[in-house]
């Protein structure tokens, strides 16, 4: 390491101030290291001590070696967003740490391992050198398992420094390792002696500490993924089927853990569901509709590139009008892209994805809340509309640590949409599948297996006419697509409205989706406090736009389209739809792979100057 | 008019009936479909409970021309087994018959198709093989003869992909041959199919009238009634038939009639042509596949059956009633489980 002319010993006396339950942490990390259930111990521990936090994993694409950074919020006001500059950083990789050192904020802290042959040039900063090697020292320790006991060595120093109790950080160690003792026992030692020896040998020289409060009575703490396959489970999902791709894969992880605990018969043992792990994105989404077109609620979950791959289906989900879920889990393209980073870019494609005029329904959770009912909703949905639904979460939402209100238990009885029974069948004539009764431009299916000699139908991705046969006549096609038009118009009513905060006297606003909430929220606070600037809100919920996004755009002189994107994507698409607006929605876009943070949103909305 | 026959659920061999053809007159398909409708007619199956599965191409069109009171699914090129393995895990009492085509299955159905035969899905997998891609007029498919020549179309230069060594390599537990001139073999092969518990790979050749029916084409009928060579005799015997006994002293010279039961107690039994076949065996039904390929002949009948494997739906250990029927109770955990998994977070 090169960094350096002077060997500084700063903070050499104790802070005259303190900074308490307000700041970032970075612990910088090599990949595979076993770091992340170290960094998940902090953040549970301060969860669990009553104070909001909020933990993001920035890693590579990568097994073993290469730079990961967890970033950890402590916030006693509540924020969520990502901050530009830690106060604190636990440095771990030697390969990162000049960077990592440099991009401190001022008056900020660093642990580093005591072996490091190194000095540090910044004299801003307060030192703690922490004995790793000497933590471990002694203990029968698998040498497999060092690396991995090695970061617990920096929980104890951590914890001793910022007076994160022992107990609660125990607790925290019990949690993530299942409950068994002999490994909490292990990784406890190390705890242990990096604490001790904290608190012997270091007098702390910074301002940081953490404080017990009551931020976070009655929430909890989990990702977005586990959440959306709580959802799902709690939809009544029967079949899922997917193919593993970052940084999706955890949903069908979670969903299988929560179906074995959940859906099992109990009388049999039997399951009362089939997880299928797919050869390709293509051949999963095929088994979601052949699922769904037999009856069953069926998802599936995927990325980008898997999207990609899907179009073909996604097409013959809306022609031949098949349930399905799809969540994509969005992260950095186009192409292979930053597979670990997070976007929102599969916008413009998700929704229209396939060839030929098809248009599709997005659902846009913004947190923990929402990826929950979007795992039952997307399902009720997909079966009320007939058509494949899809559920754009992204990275950060998805693999990320978030704190929040316990789920609520579905507010509605599940909705399987439009099916005529044999029952049903046997008071009718004639049976039209793609006839608009009830002129919601959705028909009535029947499911295959129904023993009734009226009930079969041929389902076909070719045109086709209300009685579901083939038929190449232009008023046949044509009389087919305004009633996808209608059912299109149908699906504005069903999907979730926007959360809208009007902002009384205010020209302006803001327009945002999905995990943007964090950071747009913590922004407008700011703008409010600091620079007397008052916007309106909307967080868009779903495609297509509800009759409440045109009203609240109706509402506002300018309108900030704020997302995670280089092109603009939501703005393009209030723009295709409020074409007289066009001028007045002023795109806010940008993508670097890195979770927006509310400076970063700050500062673009006042550049914009007054109207 | 006499009286019409109906099978033991009083249906008439009409009711398994479909719209009428597109395909051209003389169409190997349509045979294969009136095939598939005496088939299903004769063991008496329920068409409410069939669901008939294709992609892409001439064939995967024929599902709308037999057993219309059956559901149908017509959806995208080589992506039919994806849909048909869903459709089997949202309800597992569906009988599926999924029909293919050569450029379907072979080309850009290879990969969905070695899954499918790979998981042992419960599916009759019927390719209608004619070495040629109709609907887009007549381009050679991935299984057309090495040396071929089509008029406009020139010469094919790359040898031929033989979809039951295809089957075999995926593990498949029963893969024939056949010819769909030859009405009463395919017709026995399909209730073999139909009652076998897995994945039914059945490859026949099923001409083009339109544009591979020279008589120097393998896949040709002119071809096909002279060559085809079955390697056995094959009847199914329905549970309702008592099985006689002295039939297995029946002898042609060529070795004894072989009875092999199926799972759901039915029986196959299968009497020598030439030489003794013994379908159970892989190695023997690679090497015979592999022989014929080489000394260009064209062997049908049964080429291989495994009863070993557990079929997809049974190996996932599914409760009993339908995914599909799942009531709210019996699919949405309660509140009470909401709650204890919300106390763990």
């Amino acid at each position: 390491m090169s960094l350096v002319e002077v060997e500084s010993v700063p903070g050499q006396q104790p802070a005259t101030f303190e900074i308490v339950n307000d700041f970032s942490i970075v612990a910088a990390t090599v990949n595979g290291s076993g770091s992340q259930t170290a960094n998940n111990v902090l953040v549970r521990a301060m969860f669990k001590m009553g104070i909001p936090v909020t933990g993001k994993n920035l890693f590579p694409s990568n097994i073993k070696g290469l730079p990961t950074w967890f970033l950890i919020r402590v916030s006693k006001d509540g924020y969520t967003a990502r901050q530009d500059r830690a106060a604190i950083l636990i440095a771990m990789n030697l390969s990162t740490v000049a960077e990592d050192v440099a991009n401190l904020e001022s008056g900020g802290v660093v642990f580093y391992p005591d072996d490091w042959r190194i000095t540090f040039s910044r004299e801003d900063l307060t030192y703690y050198p922490m004995p790793v090697k000497d933590a471990l020292k002694d203990k029968d320790i698998a040498p497999r398992l060092r690396d991995y006991v090695e970061n617990m060595a920096y929980v104890g120093a951590v914890a001793q420094i910022l007076q994160i109790p022992l107990e609660t950080i125990r607790d925290a160690v019990s949690y993530y390792l299942g409950g068994k003792e002999k490994a909490i026992a292990l990784n406890m030692s190390v705890v242990d002696a990096s604490y001790q020896w904290f608190q012997a040998n270091v007098a702390k020289r910074d301002p940081f500490r953490v404080r017990p409060m009551n931020g976070t009575d009655g929430m909890i703490m989990i990702d977005g993924n586990s959440a959306a396959a709580l959802g799902a489970v709690f939809g009544g999902v029967s079949v899922i089927a997917w193919y593993p791709i970052t940084p999706s894969t955890s949903v069908v992880d979670a969903a299988r853990d929560y179906l074995a605990l959940l859906r099992q018969d109990k009388a049999t043992g039997k399951a009362t569901y089939a997880v299928v792990q797919a050869e390709d994105e293509l051949a999963a989404i095929g088994i979601v509709f052949g699922a769904g077109w037999a009856g069953a609620r069926s998802m599936t979950a995927t990325s980008g590139p898997g999207l990609s791959l899907m179009a073909e289906y996604a097409g013959l989900g809306y022609a031949a009008e098949l349930p399905g879920v799809i969540w994509d889990v969005q992260r950095v393209g186009p192409s292979t892209g930053l597979p670990t980073r997070t976007s929102q870019a599969d916008l413009t494609f998700t929704y229209f994805l396939g060839h030929g005029d098809t248009r599709h329904v997005v659902l846009l959770p913004g947190n923990m809340e929402e990826c929950f009912e979007c795992g039952w909703r997307a399902l009720d949905l997909a079966e009320q509309l007939q058509t494949p639904v899809f559920v754009l979460s992204d990275l950060d939402l998805g693999m990320n640590q978030w704190m929040s209100k316990p789920f609520e238990y579905p507010s509605e009885p599940i909705k399987r949409g439009k099916v005529y029974d044999a029952a049903a069948l046997e008071q009718m004539k004639s049976f039209a599948r793609y006839l608009d009764a009830d002129g919601d431009g959705i028909g009535y299916r029947t499911l295959p297996g129904t023993d009734h000699p009226l009930a079969a139908y041929f389902t076909r991705g070719t045109g086709h006419n209300e009685y579901a046969i083939y038929s190449e006549r232009p008023d046949d096609y044509v009389k087919n697509a305004q009633r996808l038009a209608r059912k299109h118009e149908t699906a504005r009513t069903l999907v979730p409205k926007p959360v809208i905060v009007d902002a009384p006297n205010a020209d302006a606003a803001v327009i945002l989706y999905g995990s943007l909430d964090a950071p747009v929220r913590e922004a407008l606070d700011i703008l409010r406090d600091k620079h007397d600037l008052n916007l309106g809100t909307m967080r868009v919920r779903a495609l297509p736009f509800s009759r409440e996004v045109f009203e609240f755009v109706s509402r506002y002189k300018k309108l900030y389209v704020i997302e995670n994107n280089t092109e603009g994507q939501l703005a393009q698409l209030l723009r295709i739809e409020i074409p007289e607006r066009a001028a007045d929605l002023v795109s806010i876009a940008y993508l670097d792979g890195l979770p927006f943070t509310a400076a970063f949103v700050v500062d673009r909305i006042l550049e914009q100057g007054a109207l | 008019m006499g009286i019409q026959k109906t099978n033991p659920l009083g249906l008439s061999k009409a009711d398994y009936g479909g719209a009428k053809s597109t395909l051209c007159p003389g169409c190997g398909h349509n045979s294969i479909s009136n095939q598939i409708i005496a088939a299903a007619f004769e063991l008496g199956i329920n068409p409410s409970h069939v669901v008939k599965m294709s992609g892409i191409g001439c064939s995967s069109k024929s599902p709308a021309y037999f057993m219309s009171r059956s559901h149908g699914f017509n959806g995208l090129h080589g992506r039919m087994p994806s849909a048909a393995t869903g459709a089997v895990l949202a309800n597992k009492y569906l009988k599926v018959i999924g029909v293919s085509g050569d450029g379907d299955t072979g080309s850009i159905g290879l990969g969905q198709f070695k899954h499918m035969v790979r998981r042992n899905l419960p599916i009759v997998y019927i390719i209608e093989n004619n070495g040629v891609y109709g609907l887009t007029k007549g381009q050679f498919s991935a299984t057309a003869d090495m040396g071929q020549t089509i008029k406009k179309i020139g010469t094919n230069e790359l040898p031929p992909i033989d979809l039951c060594l295809e089957a075999l390599a995926a593990d498949a537990t029963l893969v024939a041959r056949s010819f769909s001139g030859s009405s009463k073999e395919v017709t026995e092969l399909l209730k073999v199919a139909m009652h076998h518990n897995g994945t039914a790979v059945l490859d026949i050749i099923s001409p083009c009238v339109t544009f591979n029916n020279s008589p120097d084409s393998t896949k040709s009928f002119p071809y096909g009634k002279e060559h085809a060579n079955p390697l056995h005799d094959i009847t199914f015997i329905p549970l309702a038939e008592e099985i006689i006994l002295d039939d297995y002293e029946e002898s042609n010279g060529h070795g004894r009639s072989r009875e092999v039961q199926l799972h759901d107690g039915t029986f196959i039994r299968l009497r020598p042509v030439a030489a003794d076949y013994d379908p159970t065996n892989k190695i023997e039904a690679m090497r015979i596949l592999e022989e014929a390929h080489m000394n260009q002949e064209f062997l049908t009948g049964l080429i291989f059956l495994d009863q070993s494997r557990q079929s997809m739906t049974d190996s996932l250990q599914l409760v009993d009633k339908p995914l599909a029927l799942l009531t709210e109770a019996e699919s949405r955990p309660s509140r009470e489980a909401l709650q204890n998994v919300m106390a763990l977070l």
